[in-house]
């Protein structure tokens, strides 16, 4: 039975929320410090992404069991604008915040799997899995 | 139905808090009763009683002052609001049913026993949530106050050399007073450089990152260097993920090697002395 628990992001303190709970998780699973910060940047970046440009969302954390093979997924979701680009999104440098334009590419490279569902007008559903080595 | 309610309340109090307290049992467990001792439990299922047959006897002012002590003291015992509202509501329903039993309340003057209890149920619910959200927005407003004490400020610690340690979160409201203290600073204790020492911020993403460049790109705009220490070596791997290039910086793993650096900058360094 795979164990979810989420944060329902609506202010920038929900943030810190989401990152508490899916550093407690990871914690659980076994993740060592160095996972652990890897995790908790990666929710903060989905999170932020969020409150900045959906308003509202949420942040669900997954315990994984894959035959034997333990890890932890961040399923973000919104109903925003959803991304227009999803490949300039992708790209080191691009943000339309004026940012780094590090957050997605960084939560991809952060984590081991990586997958965006968006439609425009509907939302957006980001799915990042990281596994237990 | 004015007298006989109050009188009824007093002459069977013991009965009443007893059927309460079963109600309260059954709905809510053990639990409920195990977290607290039996003492308290009796004296404020007491003064609750006491307080319905005030809300009928006494005039609306002694009342008041009533409701407002007991609800200050249910506040402070730390019950959920929602147990609160719930033994309200059980105690009500206790009383209904017990009234109902001794054949003073029938279908005659069901709509007058109502009236009764909307006149003091009403006020007590208001006054519990009033008393409820204002114990809570004072505790957000201290811990915010507290928050803020414990914001950025820059320290000097040698002629020229200052840190800044920030500790906790960084938020935008943060951020932006780093960024305050950070450039007033610098300029009124003539900072030629300044070290961030980032050991205690818990998490360092693209957000965290963006701010403490920009801080560091205003603080050579006033002419002085800034320094990025105390990085932890999971920091240091989460940021190379990311892909933040921090190459304008100099940065050091602990606050004592970038203050080494900082000392040599300024042409200066710790020597032990002889002690003679």
């Amino acid at each position: 039975m795979a164990y979810r628990s989420s944060v329902d992001i609506h202010t920038e303190w929900d943030i810190v929320a989401a990152r508490q709970l899916g550093r407690n998780e990871a914690k659980k699973v076994g993740f060592g410090t160095v996972d652990q910060a890897r995790i908790t940047t990666a929710i903060s970046e989905l999170a932020r992404n969020i409150y900045l440009y959906a308003g509202a969302g949420k942040i669900e954390i997954e315990r994984l069991n894959e035959d034997g093979l333990f890890g932890i997924a961040i399923i973000a979701s919104d109903e925003g604008p959803g991304i227009p680009d999803v490949r300039k999104v992708m790209e080191d440098g691009y943000s339309t915040s004026g940012g780094l334009g590090a957050g997605m590419p960084g939560v991809k490279r952060l984590m081991d799997d990586f997958r965006i569902d968006t439609e425009r007008g509907k939302g957006t559903k980001i799915t990042a899995i990281k596994w237990l080595r | 139905m004015y007298r006989k309610v109050p009188q009824f309340v007093e002459t069977h109090l013991e009965e009443i808090i007893d059927s309460w307290k079963t109600r309260m049992k059954d709905e809510h467990g053990e639990k409920f009763f195990h977290i607290m001792p039996e003492e308290v439990i009796e004296r404020t299922s007491r003064d609750f009683a006491d307080l319905i047959v005030s809300s009928l006897t006494e005039d609306s002012n002694q009342y008041d002052e009533k409701l407002h002590n007991f609800s200050e003291r249910i506040v402070r015992l730390g019950w959920s609001i929602s147990l609160v509202m719930k033994a309200i509501e059980n105690f009500s329903d206790t009383l209904y049913d017990l009234l109902r039993k001794a054949e003073i309340l029938d279908d005659s003057n069901v709509a007058e026993y109502f009236d009764i209890l909307n006149n003091w149920i009403k006020p007590l619910r208001q006054e519990v949530v009033e008393m409820y959200s204002h114990t809570w927005e004072r505790t957000v407003n201290l811990q915010k106050i507290a928050l803020q004490e414990l914001s950025a400020s820059l320290i000097p610690v040698f002629d020229k050399i200052s840190v800044m340690p920030l500790v906790g979160t960084i938020d935008t409201e943060r951020a932006k007073l780093i960024m305050e203290n950070l450039l007033e600073g610098v300029v009124r204790q003539r900072a030629e450089v300044v070290l961030l020492d980032i050991t205690s911020v818990p998490v360092v993403d693209t957000m965290v990152a963006h701010h403490i460049i920009q801080a560091a790109d205003a603080v050579r705009l006033v002419g002085a260097r800034c320094m990025l220490v105390g990085i932890r070596p999971e920091i240091a791997q989460t940021i190379v993920a990311l892909g933040i290039s921090l190459e304008d910086f100099t940065t050091t793993s602990t606050l004592q090697r970038g203050m080494q650096e900082a000392l040599a900058l300024t042409n200066r360094k710790i020597v032990e002395v002889d002690e003679q």
